[in-house]
């Protein structure tokens, strides 16, 4: 067995004690060890995106991070989006304006647009699209994606004022 | 596609990076950014028994300088730094127009300036920079630091001057000060992939001539060019399509380009040609 | 107010958005992890494997008693050819699985695999068709000395005299290299075994639970009900998840083996690898032409590389019978005459992918008409007018049977929305300033829906089509709908909801869709095909009308009026002309706790079959493109889809597969190629070498609908999973084309790269620089 390390991890606010294996990815990490499985691995090494998180707010691939490197850092996941059953402006835009399909690559979405947004909620539209086309969708075309997160920011702008 | 296992060290200061890293007695691996390097291991095509993590080097996350002096960049300063110039003036435009073609975003907020130097990869829009415009590394070991040009830098396809127990440490860029102009065009698949070929141009064009140019390539062999003949061909030419047509066969005739599955030599080739004449222009525009 | 036609917000989404979906790897806690030892040659015999000492590792030899996936076509030209589950002979694929590490990691499975040393003699593997088929070729299977694993063969009586007074005819040679469906989630499977009841339960990622279950089981000779088959939420399938792959056998063995819980979640490498692959086909085409335009006559060499082995359970027919009998597309003729084989070759199995054959036969029917067009000296559009069906049925010459469609109507109307008068001004003025612009057109037809009667003619062994539906409303009024289907992605459960709405009278959010889980839901097929809507819908459809029709016998009953005079809606049943009513919930209450009073069966439970014949939907892609002549590089500027599904019963989802059909399309058509080198390596293994498109690549496409009706369907609504694929490579290949038109070159390969644009260019007849 290779030997393990003892690291506290701060994902959504929540601590989470884990003992981990210093090559294990910060995605499996937060999959296999503290339970939150909304983070998908699509391609593990860095290009599909599905496994995008908030890394001290920057949106990050958690496939190209190994957990220990994250100790000390503030982790956002998919699941802390919501506040209980009130979905974020992001969610409920992707549900109303049908920007997923089969679900899997949602979660790298919703955590890539969360991040680009708080840095710039006054994204231009080119500049929405370059940043969006970091991550990979099989199944929307992306026009869906890319029209909620726009609607998404504005109410984000909205909110802010 | 789990990573072998491996020993990992995470120190908080260079001395004690590089004391830990000439310490690793054999398959020691410095972490920076890890974009490149976490993928390959992924794969197994790259498997270090010690990763020495420079994450926690605050003191190598810096930029300070300007276009007028030259900036001094920190190794461990990240892509993004350069979303919106640091500073003032040509070299930083330059540094936030070429930043965007650094893959993804998330990728950026991640992967670090002196790490895409270290990995030496062919297609780096950095290392582009770096020899083009005559960048000086500061490569720092227990033994001390030692600085090397550009030009002797870079050594081939994923090598570098760097020895197993050195750490690059900052990279200089010299002035780029106001009255010099910049081009910079990248041909890829898609945005954000690995470039087919690149080229970087730097002019200064007075009385309708050009007084001093610098023209790199990049993305078309094992390593980045500055393409010093050609340099000497357009100075105190006329900045015209018909100058930087020729000028664009002389690059492809300077270059021995490889092939691989996106492009084959032929292909590459061309495409030399075009983006030096398009990172040309768009200087001399 | 209906359902039917409202763009509801689908059902499926709030779990997915809060990450709380349920996918394979989501089940894997507690279990053993599986890495697969793989070969890295092409072919060879096996000499030997070596163990490390300690670990559990499997090979082979271990799967005593354990059979090869065999699927089967009764033709007597078709080669079967058994897929050994862990060969111990030889190895014909590179990336075959050959040994299995088990340990309490992935990463220490991987770390065990490393271990295993597989001692293969190196054979020079067979790599494409032209090798295949060579006089003095070796033979990938001894089953097939001549490579060739299925053909069909037609020629029409009078095709020769056509041809021979023909005014013109015009030949094309298509290519379109291997791709694959890419999935964003791999494949992946957990079983774990029952001590109570010696089952195994396997949760896996894919589209056909019900058939996974029978081939497994046939595979090890257990009883089907010893297996229970799940699939969770599935992130995507293409049908690259429909067919039994060798892996999900040993999972299940190994469970049964050991006693415990097994997981095998693919990475991407091995689904580069390992998971099947699509569409490498070589078309050669000849079409007689009148002066006029008017096709008379088509010869076809169709040519499929199937790779190492034939799919479970469709068969490695599926790609080259699919071209040999739907070539002929939209179009009217009636002599034909064809040969389409399916070569095995030492690469990965070719499977079913979005379109099936049907992408590279639009291509090449469409590259025709352009062709045709500009060598006749008539205009696109002008000579699809010419040749489109317009009468329905339509017959095709291979028999295919065309239900009502809107071929013309529907180039017509996104001709009108393209103005291309305009874009032809536009292009003119681009071209003075040396830029290239191009418009391409793509007229075809997608056969959506088809249940036995269509698939029996192919002679397969396993005839799939039906679907069955259990229908049942709880004692609260809510409705559990039970399919065979098992939608991954499409919407389904919330399209389904909507029909159901509409027949007994509850909202949609009362409407719960049960799907894949053998457990759980009667046998069925799955979901692939474009075939959902129409048959899992027909099937929901008439149990739902059997339940609004007990529905409305038990108001009648409780209310004292006519059944006739019941109306459902808005959660009542309401008696006409009257304000009687009754909530939905009391009637359900009734029929389970005071049936005595009803004279009828307690309860509310009905079942849905639907085997249709199948039925057509049509469309038109119109693409513009710009191609910079200099790099090779292609910008798509707007892209234009007239579609005809008939009733659409969710519009935001019908445009939702339009679009992520025309992405695929796409990316097919400009970017995705996998590549193998001589030595049967592949190459592109990772996401930096295969490229889907991105969110910059892909444009916001203008839809546009039709609504012919079928009699075919009973939902009046057709399949809509496949068309976006179908029609996208063959518009924006034709809009590269016409692009290009001032230099003379072709487009005869798909991905058009850059590097093919800028090689044709540069041996151009026509300078570049002219």
């Amino acid at each position: 067995m290779p030997d393990k390390i003892a690291i506290t991890l701060d994902v959504n606010g929540k601590s989470y004690d884990v003992n981990v294996e210093p090559r294990r990815s910060l995605a499996d990490v937060l999959r296999e060890d503290c339970g939150l499985t909304g983070t998908h691995l699509g391609c593990e090494h860095g290009v599909c995106g599905a496994c995008t998180v908030l890394v001290d707010g920057r949106p990050v691939r958690a496939c190209l991070m190994f957990g220990v490197q994250a100790e000390g850092k503030a982790i956002r996941t998919v699941e802390g989006l919501a506040d209980g059953d009130v979905l974020h402006p992001l969610q409920k835009a992707f549900w109303e304006n049908h920007g997923l399909q089969c679900g899997f690559c949602t979660p790298g979405f919703l955590m890539l647009a969360v991040g680009a947004l708080e840095e710039n909620p006054a994204m231009s539209e080119a500049e929405l699209r370059d940043v969006l086309s970091s991550n990979l969708c099989r199944c929307t075309g992306y026009q869906n994606i890319v029209k909620a997160v726009r609607l998404a920011a504005d109410e984000m702008r909205a909110r802010r004022a | 596609m789990k990573p072998a296992a491996f020993a990992y060290l995470a120190p908080t200061t260079l001395g004690e990076a590089l004391a830990m890293l000439d310490g690793v007695q054999d398959d020691g691996k410095v972490l920076a950014g890890g974009q490149s390097l976490v993928p390959a291991m992924n794969f197994r095509l790259a498997r270090p028994a010690t990763l020495v993590d420079l994450n926690g080097l605050s003191e190598l996350d810096h930029v300070s300088g300007d276009s007028d002096r030259g900036v001094v960049i920190g190794a461990l300063v990240r892509h993004a730094a350069f979303h919106a110039p640091p500073f003032e003036g040509p070299l930083a435009e330059l540094l936030a127009k070429v930043v965007r073609d650094i893959a993804h975003y998330p990728i950026r907020q991640r992967g670090t300036f002196g790490g895409s130097l270290a990995h030496a990869d062919p297609a780096s829009e950095w290392c582009l920079v770096a020899a083009t415009l005559g960048a000086t590394m500061h490569l720092a070991s227990v033994a001390g630091t030692r600085t090397v040009a550009a030009a002797d830098f870079f050594r081939g396809t994923f090598t570098t001057a760097l020895a197993p127990n050195e750490i690059l440490v900052r990279v200089d860029l010299p002035p780029l000060p106001a009255g010099w102009r910049t081009g910079f065009y990248e041909f890829s698949r898609r945005k954000g992939d690995f470039a087919l070929a690149m080229a970087l141009a730097t002019l200064q064009i007075d009385g309708g001539a050009i007084r001093a140019v610098r023209l790199g390539v990049g993305g078309v062999s094992d390593r980045p060019r500055r393409l010093e003949t050609v340099e000497a061909f357009l100075a105190g030419k006329p900045p015209t399509p018909a100058t930087f047509a020729e000028a664009a066969e002389l690059a492809r005739g300077a270059v021995a380009v490889t092939a691989d599955i996106h492009a084959s030599e032929a292909y590459r080739s061309d495409l030399l040609g075009t983006v030096v004449r398009r990172a040309l222009a768009e200087a001399a525009a | 107010m209906t359902w039917i036609g409202r763009s509801l917000p689908r059902l499926e989404d709030p779990a997915l958005l809060k990450g709380r979906g349920n996918y394979v790897a989501d089940h894997a806690k507690g279990a053993l992890h599986v890495t697969f030892v793989r070969s890295a040659l092409a072919a060879g015999d096996i000499v030997g494997i070596e163990r490390p000492a300690e670990g559990l590792v499997f090979t082979g030899a271990d799967l005593d008693g354990v059979g090869p996936i065999r699927p089967v076509l009764h033709r007597p030209d078709y080669r079967a050819v058994g897929q050994p589950v862990l060969p111990v002979e030889r190895v014909v694929f590179p990336g075959q699985a050959v040994a299995v590490a088990v340990a309490a990691s992935a990463a220490e499975a991987e770390d065990l695999a490393e271990q295993v040393f597989i001692d293969i003699d190196p054979i020079e593997p067979i790599l494409d068709f032209d090798a295949a088929l060579a006089a003095d070729a070796r033979a990938v299977h001894p089953e097939a000395p001549e490579n060739v694993l299925v053909e069909g063969r037609l020629e029409t009586p009078g095709f020769a005299e056509t041809v021979a007074s023909a005014h013109a005819v015009v030949e094309l040679e298509l290519r379109s290299r291997r791709q694959s469906a890419m999935p964003l989630e791999p494949r992946g499977g957990v079983a774990s075994f029952d001590e109570a009841t010696g089952r195994v339960t396997l949760v896996a990622s894919v589209q056909m639970p019900h058939m996974l279950r029978t081939g497994i089981t046939d595979c090890l000779g257990i009883p089907e009900s010893d297996l229970r088959v799940v699939a969770p939420d599935v992130g995507g399938g293409f049908g690259q998840k429909m067919s039994l792959f060798p892996e999900y056998v040993v999972l299940v063995w190994l469970a049964r083996r050991l006693r415990g819980k097994v997981a095998w979640i693919e990475d991407r490498r091995e689904n580069f690898l390992a998971s099947a692959h699509s569409r490498d086909q070589a078309f050669t085409v000849r079409g007689a032409f009148a002066a006029d335009g008017e096709l008379l006559a088509l010869e076809a060499d169709l040519r499929s590389n199937v790779g190492a082995f034939s799919c479970y359970p469709v068969t490695c027919g599926v790609e080259p019978l699919m071209a040999f009998g739907e070539l002929p597309g939209p179009y009217r003729f009636s002599q034909y005459k064809v040969r389409s084989r399916g070569v095995t070759t030492n690469t990965c199995m070719m499977a079913p992918y979005r379109g099936v054959a049907r992408p590279m036969l639009t291509f090449t029917m469409e590259r025709l008409m352009d062709k045709a067009a500009a060598q006749l000296g008539i205009d696109a559009v002008d000579i699809r007018r010419r040749n489109l069906i317009t009468a329905f049925p339509h017959r095709s010459p291979t028999g295919v049977v065309y239900d009502e469609g809107s071929y013309l109507q529907a180039m017509e109307a996104a001709v009108a929305h393209v103005d291309i008068p305009a874009f032809r001004a536009r292009q003119a003025e681009a071209r003075r300033h040396g830029r290239c612009l191009g418009l391409g057109v793509s007229v075809f037809s997608e056969r959506t829906g088809y249940g036995t009667p269509v698939f029996a003619q192919r002679m397969m062994g396993i005839v799939p089509g039906y679907e069955s539906v259990d229908l049942v409303m709880d004692p609260s009024g809510n409705v559990e709908v039970r399919i065979g289907a098992s939608p991954h992605g499409q919407g389904l459960k919330t399209s389904l909801a909507q029909l159901v709405s509409d027949e007994v009278g509850v909202t949609p959010d009362k409407v719960r869709v049960v799907s894949g889980d053998t457990d759980a839901t009667p046998y069925g097929w799955g979901t692939f095909a474009s075939r959902s809507i129409v048959i899992s819908g027909g099937a929901t459809k008439l149990a739902a009308v059997a339940a609004a029709t007990k529905l409305r016998k038990i108001a009648a009953k409780l209310m004292e009026a006519s059944e006739e005079d019941i109306a459902l809606e808005d959660g009542y049943a309401r008696v006409a002309g009257t304000n009687k009513a009754m909530p939905i919930p009391e009637l359900a209450r009734a029929a389970y706790h005071q049936s005595q009073r009803l004279g009828m069966p307690a309860g509310i439970r009905e079942s849905g079959f639907y085997d249709p014949a199948g039925t057509f939907s049509n469309a038109c892609h119109i693409c513009e493109v710009e191609v910079d002549v200099e790099t090779g590089g292609v910008r798509i500027v707007r892209f234009v889809v007239v579609e005809d599904a008939g009733v659409v019963i969710n519009p935001m989802i019908v445009d939702g597969q339009i679009a992520g059909g025309v992405a695929q399309g796409i990316g097919n058509a400009l970017y995705e190629e996998m590549i193998y080198d001589d030595d049967g390596n592949l190459l592109t293994v990772s996401l930096a070498d295969y490229l889907p498109p991105t969110a910059l690549e892909v444009p916001d496409l203008e839809i546009l609908h039709m609504e012919t009706i079928s009699p075919e369907s009973v939902t009046k609504a057709k399949g809509v999973g496949e068309g976006g694929t179908i029609g996208a490579p063959a518009a924006v290949l034709n809009a590269v084309a016409d692009a290009l038109s001032p230099f003379g070159v072709e487009i005869n390969v798909m991905p058009a790269t850059p590097e093919r644009i800028r090689a044709a260019i540069r041996n151009a007849k026509v300078p570049a620089d002219a």
